[in-house]
């Protein structure tokens, strides 16, 4: 096992690197803006004098790298500093909207994910046949309409012709858990209909990938029935690519979820960053873009350390 | 038929069979109507080359049809059961319980997820034949039976903690599990290194016999099949050629391609010697240390001497450096210590600090035709690609010089110039790789294993055409093989190698002559002959605990 905590260990160090490089990068773009910070947040109409007011409250007299390290420094002990707008802390304008949104994350997760390596399974077992087919076309006219389209179509039916659901996707601290989920389902839904394609599609793939497999022929020729071939003996060897999809898509539900939080009026970190961009409050794009960045490395990590750990020969070395 | 079993019961019994195979829209034919009669307890060996249709035979034996074929003629007969009208699942309740497979390479068949022993039990739990623990006892006890080192132990590892030759005696264990009425050996030892195809050849016979197990021994291998079958059929392009009983089919064969199968190793080309001017070698390796990045050492202190126009033949197991001996040539890996010169001057290490015409003196032929070629690429830019970078030839220049490369190689250029190499034969791919190697115009080539992936018939041609060439163009080559009866038609120098290390050399006539080192005497002792008894004689001599990986400690 100890080669296997080296590997991970040096996937972790890859990862605080890469975070390291991406803070340079988003720190840096705003540093590129014309004029500075005060300049954009105040506009075009504001005084000389309101001006270098700002400058001299954000520190911009001094220079850019000591800057970086001192937001780099806050940002490790989770302060990203005030906003530009409100005057509240980042941290805090910030918590509670990431928590919304990987509530949605998880909750769209936890039926998305079981759901489509489970189809996977079965349109590899009932390859080339209408069950096949049908769930191919479905999955992939869902994921080729836009997620607002999907989202307000399901608004239609499920919330409009049929009341089931509630169309907006408010939140209020004393609902019950299972309120939340009543209130939640559409946006859930919505993504659901919107990962489930790839993480299908690939778990299909990766498992007909290995049907041509010796191994897979000689499975069949001990008399294994088919579902046992495929769940047995081919799913276990597709792990690694069906792990690296759901992974990519997990971060997605994260992070690209903007479109489906404004149609449905839920207050996640996507509706905070295009207010906070609308606005010009650059802490805070800063501090959701480094958040959505180290989202994006740690999933592909654990992709990662996935893909190894079901792997016989990194797990059983010789 | 064998008189041995004229008397027992017919265990299978095919009729006119028939398979078709799917390929460019159509079904094209595959078998054409074959027979094949298997009395209980006995062993038939198919022999062809490859596309003869032995494994599709085998596959059907079993009513299986692969993915892209289908059976459509002929009756199949299982002891009193009809395959071909039978239900899918009628068909597959045998497989596994009364007949069993074993595939020509154990270490792809093995599943690589699960533990050799929970694979070896899946088909009797399965078939509720014996509870998994008995199983488990079961697979150990076979395990002991086919001499596998630490047999309780042994089935917990996974494939890839196990040796080829261990993986497929423990395949065999497998294929026993259920103690079939048949099992069909897909040229089980085809990728085994001969010393350990020894000792798989030697476990399968006992494990047979002991069970009174029917058998169809599939391979292109004539020795093999000599000291496995007690019948042989010859097949050729999905058509029997004939059948007999073994000893009367090697001593008598009646077809005129039987005989040319039988007589496929005369080729013999006369061995030179070295100059005895005291002139420089052509390629002299000295000293030679070598690793892979992080590795163990591959290479120990190799040393050997090539002189211009002759053959000198490496010879080894997998494993043994013979390949990164080649490496160390070529440049492509640069030794940790020695060095390698060309005609007494040294050459740099790695392949990027030498010369175009340093690069010139040392090019490759590769093993696999089918992955040495860019797929995508047509012939006359594959040979003309190097005639281009060596020699400076444009436009029609250019051209006539990938028409002479392709005479030279005995395939007609108005016919291949344009081709990509997928419309190409196995032969005539090897081919295109020598003339790729030719259009350099060096002195010096290394063959790795040219002819190994090739039938006995077309690698034949291969050998000629290089013995042509070298009479013709003066080339020395550099001939890495694990195949001694190549090394017996065609090399003049005989290198021997084993961990790394050259453990003998000489000429050939010298080296096919005793004293040997053990090891020479080993691989030379291991290599199948045509006598049937040969397998019984060796273990006699040897002693059946020492062959194999047990003889090379």
């Amino acid at each position: 096992m100890g080669d296997i905590t080296r590997l991970i260990l040096k996937r972790l160090g890859l990862g605080l690197v890469t975070i390291l490089v991406v803070s340079v990068l988003i720190f840096f773009a705003v540093e590129l803006l014309p004029g500075d910070i005060a300049q954009a947040v105040l506009g075009q109409g504001a005084t000389e004098e309101t001006v270098a007011a700002m400058r001299e409250q954000l520190g911009l007299d001094r220079p850019a790298f000591v800057r970086y390290f001192d937001w780099l420094g806050g940002a490790a002990t989770g302060d990203f500093g005030v906003s530009l707008v409100s005057g509240e802390r980042v941290s805090e304008a910030i918590s509670g909207r990431f928590a919304h949104t990987l509530f949605l994350a998880s909750y769209a997760a936890v039926i998305a994910v079981p759901i489509s390596i489970l189809l996977g399974v079965f349109t590899a077992l009932y390859r080339n046949t209408i069950f096949d087919r049908v769930a191919n076309v479905l999955t992939l006219s869902t994921i080729s309409s836009p997620e607002f389209f999907l989202g307000y179509i399901l608004i239609l039916f499920l919330a409009v012709r049929v009341t089931m659901f509630p169309a907006i996707a408010s939140l209020s601290s004393d609902m019950t858990f299972l309120e939340l989920l009543h209130r939640t389902f559409l946006p859930m839904l919505t993504l659901v209909l919107v990962v489930t394609a790839h993480m299908m599609r690939m778990t299909r793939a990766a498992i007909i990938n290995l049907l041509a497999s010796p191994y897979i022929e000689m499975a069949r020729l001990k008399g294994t029935p088919p579902w046992k071939v495929i769940v047995k003996h081919a799913l276990p060897n597709a792990w690694a690519p069906i792990i690296n999809v759901v992974a990519l898509n997990l971060a997605y539900l994260i992070t690209g979820v903007v479109l489906v939080e404004v149609v449905f009026v839920y207050p996640g970190i996507g509706q905070l960053l295009v207010d906070a961009v609308a606005k010009r409050d650059f802490p805070i794009v800063q501090a959701c873009c480094l958040i959505f960045a180290a989202t994006f490395i740690l999933l592909n990590l654990a992709a990662d350390v996935g893909s190894i750990l079901t792997n016989p020969r990194l797990r059983h070395p010789k | 038929m064998h008189d041995k079993f004229k008397d027992k019961e017919i265990l299978l019994e095919i009729r006119d069979l028939k398979i078709e195979g799917y390929s460019d829209e159509t079904w094209v034919p595959i078998i054409k109507g074959v027979d094949l009669t298997l009395h209980r307890g006995e062993v038939l060996g198919l022999i062809g080359e490859s596309g003869a249709g032995k494994s599709t035979i085998g596959a059907a034996a079993m009513g299986y049809a692969r993915d892209g074929t289908r059976i459509s003629e002929g009756s199949i007969e299982f002891d009193g059961m009809e395959l071909t009208t039978a239900s899918e699942s009628e068909r597959r309740m045998l497989r596994g319980s009364r007949i069993a497979y074993v595939a020509q390479s154990a270490a792809a068949s093995f599943n690589p997820s699960h533990k050799l022993i929970d694979q070896h039990a899946e088909a009797p739990v399965h078939y509720r034949i014996k509870k998994r623990m008995e199983a488990q006892e079961d697979a150990m006890q076979l395990y002991e039976q086919l001499r596998l080192p630490n047999p309780r132990e042994i089935g917990f590892r996974y494939p890839h903690q196990v040796s080829g030759g261990q993986l497929q005696r423990a395949m065999t264990a497998m294929a026993m599990s259920c103690r079939p009425d048949l099992i069909i050996f897909d040229e089980p030892t085809t990728a085994l290194d001969v010393t350990t195809q020894i000792e798989v050849l030697a476990a399968i016979r006992d494990i047979v016999d002991e069970f009174n197990t029917a058998a169809i021994y599939i391979t292109h291998d004539l020795a093999v099949v000599a000291q496995m079958a007690d019948t042989i059929k010859v097949l050729l392009k999905g058509e029997e050629v004939e059948q007999a009983p073994t000893q009367q089919m090697i001593d008598n064969p009646q077809e005129e391609y039987t005989k040319s199968l039988w007589a496929v190793r005369s080729f013999n080309s006369p061995q030179r010697y070295r100059p005895t001017d005291g002139s420089d070698p052509l390629i002299s390796v000295q000293n030679v240390d070598a690793a892979y990045t992080g590795g163990i050492k591959v290479l120990d202190d190799v040393s050997f001497d090539i002189y211009p126009g002759m053959t000198v033949a490496v010879v080894g197991e997998s494993g043994s450096g013979k390949s990164t001996t080649a490496r160390c040539i070529t440049g492509l890996l640069p030794p940790m210590s020695g060095q390698i010169l060309c005609k007494g001057e040294p050459l740099p290490p790695r392949y990027k600090d030498r010369t175009r015409d340093q690069l010139r003196q040392a090019q490759m032929i590769y093993q696999m035709a089918d992955t040495a070629l860019n797929p995508k690429v047509r012939i006359s830019e594959i040979i003309g690609r190097p005639a281009q970078f060596y020699g400076g030839l444009h436009g029609s220049d250019l051209k006539q010089r990938v028409d002479e490369l392709l005479d030279l190689i005995e395939l007609d250029p108005v016919q291949f110039y344009s081709r990509y190499p997928p419309e190409l034969s196995g032969g005539q791919k090897q081919r295109i790789g020598i003339a790729r190697a030719l259009a350099a115009e060096p002195e010096f080539i290394i063959c790795d294993e040219v002819t190994s992936a090739l039938d006995q018939l077309v690698a034949e041609g291969i050998l000629k055409l290089l013995d042509r060439l070298q009479d013709e163009l003066g080339l020395a080559y550099m001939f890495i093989t694990h195949d001694l009866a190549t090394v017996r038609s065609i090399a003049d120098e005989v290198v021997v190698m084993q961990h790394g290390k050259v453990v003998e050399q000489g000429p050939k006539d010298e080296m096919f002559k005793p004293p040997h080192h053990p090891y020479t005497d080993l691989l030379l002792s291991s290599v199948p002959e045509m006598d049937p008894e040969w397998l019984t004689t060796v273990l006699e001599e040897r002693g059946v605990d020492n062959i194999g990986e047990a003889a090379d400690r």
